[in-house]
């Protein structure tokens, strides 16, 4: 079991440095449902104990949400925008690979400073966590295309998400429910928002939204 | 200095041209072909022997020297590799860089003989060449040396054939990453898809075939031994760093070891019917990829 | 009676979207707001129980800052009743580029106003941690289709670096709750509450390394949404293109409830011991915050800009004091009451002189005095207030912080505080004085109008309050802010 947990984490981190390689916005998306599932098999994986009716509820929303909902709805923001790629990211492709990559290096030196107490089912949950969040802030700060933008908040999210459910105490099921309600929610606002600029200025690059400054 | 090694250098020199014929069986298959006969590879290198060889008058002893130099030298990284159980033939501490080189020696020979030719179209090829082998090598050093530091010792005998299954249940996720990386790093040196498509008779999108466009006769049947041999090496190298298991029977572990070298030539052969070429601009971020795993793999040994 | 505060707004919030006639509406929204401020008075009278098995409570920490709100909340909506009235629907033109763009429907204008109302007010009740932060980014949620009023490019852009900004620091804030999980882990066993008042009963037991990440996290994550330097870069954007009733909640009220999920993690800090840490913090964020604040305010050309800049100032004098503790604590509460209804009243009065002088550049605005003659006085009576002069409250609270700062010997603080507080005085002073004086010009296409007392009714009540609690500070408000303060270590 442990192995196997290992290896979803891995995984994840495989998708994280995939995301920061990929220009095609459609391959994005389905990085990022792909994670979604991850989460939920890796709930099913930390688990301590036998499965039981919560744990597979958690799972089963994680996978819904995040591997079924969001890339659908971002689909539909994608179409509605008439754009195939993300331009030329303010950090270039193999820069980023090569954060992403120092970001992982980074989060196993500060998950070794910062253990956690008692015995974690896993000791690659914190700095998996933590490098999924980098990612993600690495894409929202790095991309031009609001897609992008929010598929990097999406990323965040999932980052703390697999703090949550690799801890796995009684009390973070109310707050993985928050984080799936928390997400929805916002990747709704934002897919409307992004519907208006797209509206507004025929593309969805936010270059066009600099105007405002001092 | 080990006598043992040399019936699997014997058998080596054998069967390596039979591991490429896997390889283009499978792609036949793939593509809904009988294809070439599994001894294509044989009956090319005997008709190429028979050949005569044509130089260009623009061409220097560079030219005809090195594809027996290329030759020797892919010879040499096969005399360093234990395979199948068996012990190689030398074996020393730290003849993983030895190995990594005597590999950059055969590919820095043949650039130098497409130099050498004095036409732009191989020049173009070494210039490719010389750039995505000069991203390659590192993440194979790092490979190696992940296998190394699992492993704890320093030379390709200790850490070939070594691994065994309770190692794959300890640090299951960084084999895969190593293997992953190795394995895209051989498809990038040996030039098969996605780096390079060895099928193409389009000179422009060459990267290996056109360095060797000029090489006819004898001197392109060692180069050909030559490439098929350096394609073995590195797939013989990927399945002793990962096969798990050993059993004290020779028989048995020669078995194992050729059922995974079939396996990763089928393997070889889906990835390339499988997946698209790349664009040249994207090759760097392959490589770069391959040596992110890499790194992630070295991050995950090492804490 | 708690859950009545919180669901009658956003009751009545669902019923907006359903009623068709404005006026209607409008006079749901009144209603609600009136509902609001007649239970929260009345909780001064009589302290009402908790509700939902415990996770809503009023504690000293949340009374002050909900009356604030509901006071705050029922002068913007008599302002808002005359603003929607003015914001005739169909196309309009841009004061600034003049290209024409349209206003979002006023149902959704009314209903996540309201919205609004319900979620903030959740903040200041909550007594879990969880149910707090969901709260909060309800907050973000409710208020941002609120940013985006006149949907034109430039909100758009405000918006959608509100929706960003504030979302990426709530995330790291849960990420702060999940650290205070496993730090509380040691000391709970099975079942980890996440109720402050559980928290800071076992606080002895929190494993201290985890309580001190979690507490960076929970800082930066609700100081991003407070508005602290470096993260207040939302703030300006938002607050300049949002209209002015709905900046002025932004700076009065949404500003403070992210200031009360900092206060609770340092209640729980203070509980385990590590006061002194967490105050290290606040005040480099304070002083921060209060440096940045005067760099922009000093050349800063859109008024209303300015006025968000000196949020972020304010913000930034609330963590100082926080940070200094004692004396300085308590000034620090009584200024968030004292800055929230002096900022209110001056973004309401920057709705009047927009609304006149249809530009929402400084130097173009003349002769205020003349021209809108009350907005003009309480222009220049809010400028005293906002930079600390007496007799308004926003005096004795800074002065409390200054006397802080000095009691405990830290004369290098006291003296970058007043250097930072004379600078903005300087900034604002030169502005706000320059519009407020002198002949004002021919505004092409505004009729001149008498100023309407639906506009200036709400800021003279929240100007009379601002003054009123400089001289005289009603007993039991200073209890209660005592009891806070107490609550938070000041002893």
């Amino acid at each position: 079991m442990r192995v196997l947990l290992d290896t979803l984490m891995v995984l994840l981190v495989f998708t994280n440095l995939r995301l920061l390689g990929l220009s095609r916005l459609s391959a994005s998306i389905r990085t990022v449902a792909a994670q979604g599932v991850l989460l939920g098999l890796i709930a099913l994986a930390a688990h301590v104990g036998p499965w039981n009716a919560r744990i597979l509820l958690i799972a089963a929303a994680g996978i819904g949400i995040k591997g079924v909902a969001f890339p659908l709805l971002l689909r539909r923001g994608l179409r509605a925008a008439r754009i195939r790629r993300e331009a030329e990211p303010f950090v270039g492709y193999i820069p980023s690979v090569l954060a992403g990559v120092a970001a992982f290096v980074l989060s196993l030196g500060i998950a070794a400073r910062l253990p956690l107490p008692g015995t974690p089912v896993s000791d690659l949950i914190v700095p998996t966590a933590l490098t999924t969040m980098l990612v993600g802030l690495l894409l929202i700060v790095s991309r031009k295309k609001a897609l992008s933008q929010a598929l990097g908040y999406l990323v965040f999210e999932n980052g703390i998400y697999v703090f949550g459910v690799g801890v796995a105490y009684e009390a973070s099921a109310l707050v993985e429910m928050g984080v799936l309600l928390d997400v929805f929610v916002g990747v709704f606002v934002m897919g409307i928002i992004m519907f208006h600029i797209s509206r507004e200025f025929d593309s969805i690059d936010t270059t066009h939204l600099a105007t405002l400054k001092e | 200095m080990s006598v043992w090694g040399f019936p699997t250098l014997a058998g080596s020199l054998v069967l390596a041209p039979l591991f490429l014929g896997i390889v283009n069986r499978t792609k036949a298959a793939f593509g809904g072909r009988s294809g070439q006969p599994l001894l294509q590879v044989y009956f090319d290198l005997a008709k190429l022997i028979r050949k005569g060889a044509v130089y260009s008058r623009t061409s220097t002893w560079v030219f005809s020297a090195a594809p027996a130099a290329s030759l020797a030298a892919a010879l040499s990284a096969l005399l360093l590799l234990p395979l199948a159980g068996f012990p190689a033939v030398l074996s020393f501490p730290g003849d993983l860089l030895l190995f990594t080189f005597v590999l950059a020696t055969s590919r820095f020979l043949t650039i130098v003989a497409a130099l050498d030719v004095g036409s732009s179209l191989e020049g173009m090829g070494a210039s490719r060449e010389a750039a995505f082998s000069a991203l390659a090598e590192p993440v194979l050093l790092l490979g190696l040396a992940v296998a190394a530091r699992e492993a704890g010792r320093d030379s390709l005998a200790g850490i070939i054939g070594n691994v065994t299954a309770a190692d794959w249940q300890r640090a299951g996720p960084a084999f895969v990453l190593v293997a992953a990386s190795l394995f895209a790093i051989l498809l990038a040196e040996n030039a098969r898809i996605p780096v390079d498509d060895p099928n193409t008779h389009l000179e422009l999108t060459m990267i290996h075939e056109v360095m060797i466009l000029d090489h006819s006769g004898p001197d392109l049947a060692l180069l050909l031994c030559g490439s098929v041999l350096k394609l073995w090496v590195m797939a013989a190298l990927l399945a002793g760093l990962l096969l798990p298991g050993r059993t004290g029977f020779p028989v048995l572990d020669g078995l194992m070891f050729l059922a995974g070298m079939f396996a990763l030539a089928v393997a070889i052969g889906i990835v390339e019917s499988t997946i698209a070429r790349l664009r040249l601009d994207r090759v760097p971020q392959f490589l770069v990829g391959a040596g992110a795993f890499a790194v992630m793999a070295l991050a995950l040994i090492m804490r | 009676m708690l859950s009545a505060l919180v669901l009658i707004p956003a009751a009545a919030a669902v019923l907006c979207f359903f009623i068709r006639t404005d006026a209607l509406r409008r006079a749901l929204l009144l209603g609600a707001a009136v509902a609001h401020a007649a239970l929260s008075l009345s909780t001064w009278f009589r302290a009402p129980g908790d509700a939902w098995n415990g996770t809503l409570r009023l504690d000293a920490i949340g009374q002050p800052f909900l009356t604030v709100l509901s006071a705050l909340f029922l002068a913007a909506t008599v302002y808002a009743v005359g603003y929607l009235r003015r914001e005739s629907p169909g196309e309009r033109e841009d004061f600034l580029e003049g290209f024409r763009f349209t206003n979002a429907p006023e149902a959704v204008f009314t209903g996540c106003l309201l919205f609004f109302l319900s979620t903030m007010t959740l903040v200041l009740l909550s007594e879990n941690l969880a149910l707090l932060w969901i709260a909060i980014e309800a907050t973000t949620l409710s208020s941002a289709p609120l940013i985006y009023f006149h949907r034109h490019h430039r909100s758009l852009e405000a918006t959608w670096k509100y929706l960003m900004i504030c979302s990426v620091g709530i995330g790291l804030a849960l990420l702060g709750i999940f650290f205070l999980a496993v730090a509380a882990s040691a000391a709970f066993g099975g079942s980890i509450p996440l109720s402050v008042h559980a928290l800071c009963e076992r606080a002895a037991g929190l494993h201290a390394p985890w309580l001190k990440a979690a507490f960076i996290f929970l800082l930066v994550g609700y100081g991003t949404k407070m508005g602290l330097a470096p993260l207040h870069t939302w703030l300006p954007d938002a607050h300049s293109e949002a209209p002015s009733v709905v900046s002025a909640l932004l700076s009065g009220a949404l500003l403070n409830c992210a200031y009360v999920g900092i206060l609770r993690i340092d209640q729980i800090c203070v509980a385990a011991g590590l006061g002194p840490y967490a105050q290290g913090f606040f005040v480099w964020f304070g002083l921060v915050s209060i440096g940045i604040a005067a760099a922009f305010l000093l050349a800063q050309r859109d008024y209303k800009r300015l006025l968000a800049y000196s949020s972020v100032e304010h913000m930034g004098i609330l963590a100082l004091g926080l940070g200094l503790g004692g004396t300085a604590a308590f000034g620090a509460l009584l200024h968030a009451v004292n800055h929230s209804f002096t900022k209110a009243m001056l973004f309401l009065l920057a709705g009047n002189i927009l609304t006149v002088y249809r530009t929402k550049s400084a130097p173009e605005v003349r002769g205020v005095l003349r021209r809108i003659p009350v907005t003009g006085v309480l222009w220049l009576a809010g400028l005293l207030a906002i930079t600390g002069s007496p007799p308004f409250g926003t005096f004795v609270s800074e002065l409390l912080i200054l006397r802080g700062a000095l009691d405990q010997g830290r004369f290098w603080i006291a003296g970058l505080y007043l250097a930072l507080l004379t600078v903005i005085f300087i900034g604002m002073a030169a502005t706000m004085t320059r519009m407020a004086q002198g002949v004002a010009p021919q505004i092409p296409g505004a009729t001149p109008r008498r100023e309407e007392s639906l506009a200036i009714g709400p800021p003279i009540a929240l100007g009379v309050v601002a003054l009123v609690l400089g001289i005289y500070l009603p007993p039991s408000l200073d209890a209660v802010l005592h009891r806070a303060a107490q609550a938070l270590g000041a002893g």
